[in-house]
């Protein structure tokens, strides 16, 4: 191991959806994140199409490797371990990843790791803001996920409080830029019409949030319809879709149900300090409210900067490097890709030697990124 | 030299080991839910059974399909990921070809395997003049067994799919090779190697397009 240099040097692979991330961290310092990313194939589809994806993984897998070595300046040979994502996402997406993984760590003779995404997501805020406090609160919100977790330990106690019972945050935001004509992915371009919109304007539902409601799930698909329906009676009433208000009344719901939800969740269990992670992690007005809303609860907001919350191979690195600094165990070569890995499990050991004490929860299975196509 | 061949194209998930005059070691498995937890096992196997390491091989090999299964991306990028590490090159050989190298057929023949979807992957084949290898006459193609049962009718026929379709495949080997075995591919990449041929690049043959739809009524207005 590597501690007299800063920990140990890890390399992530992350092929879960669209994006083909490898990182190389040391310990908590982010060296190499090169990210190849097949959003433009799937533009005109609207939406992640996973042959299509997995495609454009096989072709940028290797190279993405290179540029990733090179970036961070390391020889392949001084590595640590090798992380993958194992679960959960796209089951042939994943499938590049893991295969590949599987084939660099044998050939370098380096022990392999495979890892949970949702638990990478949460576990890159080490590499911006240092140790991850225990317990850590965090609200992954993505095209997705929308789900809160409680992290006592990142290598092996994540326990999920709350999901979306529908849509995905991410998804929501996908779904109405469709219907307003604004394109894929949604969140970035409602983001910014938001901007010039008054987030009072409408005033949409906020789902799930009545008194007889599940505390920390999320509902999504209530809001959307919702929105949809509000814009087809404007336009059939010939009238024009304000569609600055409508961006920033519907971004005002969403971000209120994750942020009020999230902080609650931190109260309640006597929690600190909240994370947020994930690709709507970089809505400008979710950032905004979770800050004013953390401040009053006295609650430390941690949020990584945008390019670490999306899918990367870093936070792959950032939770493997937490792995060997704990010993965990590493994973078999006979690795699955788990398209449906519970969050309960932050890591894939292998048969042969035992995991420390600690690790002995149950196995709620957290669905938590469609498998399927968006249109199928 | 030490040839390190695999193939996941098909449902046989399928490593060897070859040293240019010989095979030295072969795994072979016929499942196609499992060439992601199956393949690197197999190639760690396959090596300790040859005593050899990987450092060793001077060369990779593997089937580039045409597969249907998402496992064809299981053995090309193991491939390429070894290539990269171990700086050998990877060649790259038409999985059909080493059904075709095992069959041993002296007469025209034709290789199929099960496309799926009620369809087969395909190509015509003549035999070579002993110990050349057998050369492919067309393009794999992937065709419903109906559409190109005259072309194939009665013509000797090898692989899982003119077995599964032998009304059309009439003139079916049973007795031929009936799953792709790396070690015909190691041997055909072997004879290849020693006589300077051109090998494929490492790249799928899919020979179909992704499965999407666009959505309707679905158009771009980007905000300046
Ligand atoms: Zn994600």
């Amino acid at each position: 191991m590597a501690d007299s240099r800063g920990g140990p040097l890890v390399l992530g692979i992350e092929t879960s959806c669209d994006e083909t991330g490898v990182g190389i961290v040391r310990g908590h310092t982010l060296l190499a994140d090169a990210v190849a990313s097949s959003v433009d194939e799937h533009a005109r589809f609207g939406g992640v199409v996973p042959e299509v994806a997995s495609r454009a993984h096989l072709e940028a897998m290797v190279p993405t490797i290179q540029r990733a070595l090179k970036d961070a300046g390391v020889a392949a040979s001084d590595l640590d371990g090798i992380a993958v994502t194992a679960g959960p996402g796209l089951a042939g997406a994943l499938l590049v990843g893991v295969s590949a993984a599987k084939a660099y760590a044998y050939a370098l003779g380096k022990p392999l790791y495979g890892v949970n995404h949702l638990a990478s997501h949460i576990c890159v805020d080490q590499l911006e803001h240092g140790p991850l406090p225990e317990p850590t609160m965090a609200l992954l919100v993505s095209g997705g996920h929308s789900s809160l977790l409680l992290a006592p330990d990142i290598t092996s106690d994540v326990r999920p409080l709350g999901s979306t019972i529908d849509d995905a945050a991410g998804e929501a935001f996908d779904k109405i830029a469709r219907v307003l004509h604004l394109g894929f992915p949604g969140g970035p371009v409602i983001d910014r019409y938001a901007r010039e919109g008054n987030p009072d304007a409408i005033r949409f539902p906020r789902g799930l949030t009545g008194p007889r409601d599940p505390v920390y799930d999320f509902s999504f698909s209530g809001l959307k319809t919702a929105v949809a329906r509000w814009i087809e009676a404007k336009r059939a009433a010939g009238e024009e879709v304000p569609v600055a208000d409508v961006s920033a009344s519907f971004q005002e719901a969403v971000v209120d149900v994750l942020t009020r939800k999230a902080v609650r969740a931190c109260k309640d269990n006597g929690v600190e300090h909240l994370m947020i992670g994930g690709g709507v992690a970089a809505n400008s007005r979710l950032r905004a409210m979770a800050e004013r809303r953390c401040e009053d609860a006295g609650i430390t907001l941690r949020v990584p900067r945008p390019k670490l919350c999306t899918d990367n191979g870093a936070m792959v690195a950032a939770l493997g490097a937490e792995m060997v600094a704990r010993g965990r165990a590493a994973s078999d070569w006979d690795l699955s890709a788990d398209s449906s890995l519970p969050v309960t499990e932050p890591h894939v050991p292998g048969e042969a030697p035992a995991a420390p004490a600690g690790h002995h929860h149950g196995h709620d299975h957290v669905h938590e990124m469609s498998k399927h196509n968006l249109y199928s | 030299m030490l040839l390190l061949a695999l193939d996941t194209a098909t449902p046989a998930v399928t490593v060897a080991l070859h040293d240019g005059s010989g095979v030295l070691a072969e795994s072979r498995q016929v499942d196609a839910r499992r060439h992601g937890e199956l393949l690197l096992p197999a190639v760690d196997r396959v090596l300790a059974e040859a005593g050899r390491k990987l450092d060793a091989v001077s060369d990779i090999v593997v089937g580039v399909g045409p597969g249907p299964y998402t496992g064809l991306r299981v053995g090309l990028v193991t491939a390429a990921t070894f290539g990269a590490v171990l700086g050998v090159p990877v060649h790259g050989l038409c999985t059909l070809d080493g059904l075709a190298h095992a069959s041993g057929l002296t007469e025209p023949f034709v290789v199929a395997t099960d496309a799926r979807r009620k369809e087969v992957y395909w190509a015509r084949y003549e035999p070579g003049a002993t110990p050349r290898p057998a050369t492919r006459l067309t393009e794999p193609a992937v065709d419903r067994p109906a559409d190109i049962a005259d072309e194939v009718a009665g013509v000797p026929a090898v692989g899982a799919g003119a077995l599964l379709y032998d009304t059309v495949f009439t003139g079916v080997r049973r007795d031929g090779p009936e799953h792709q075995s790396a070690a015909a591919l190691a041997a055909l990449a072997a004879q290849k190697l020693a006589a300077g041929e051109e090998m494929l690049p490492p790249q799928p043959l899919y020979l179909r397009r992704p499965d999407a739809q666009v959505p309707a009524n679905y158009k771009v207005v980007t905000p300046r």
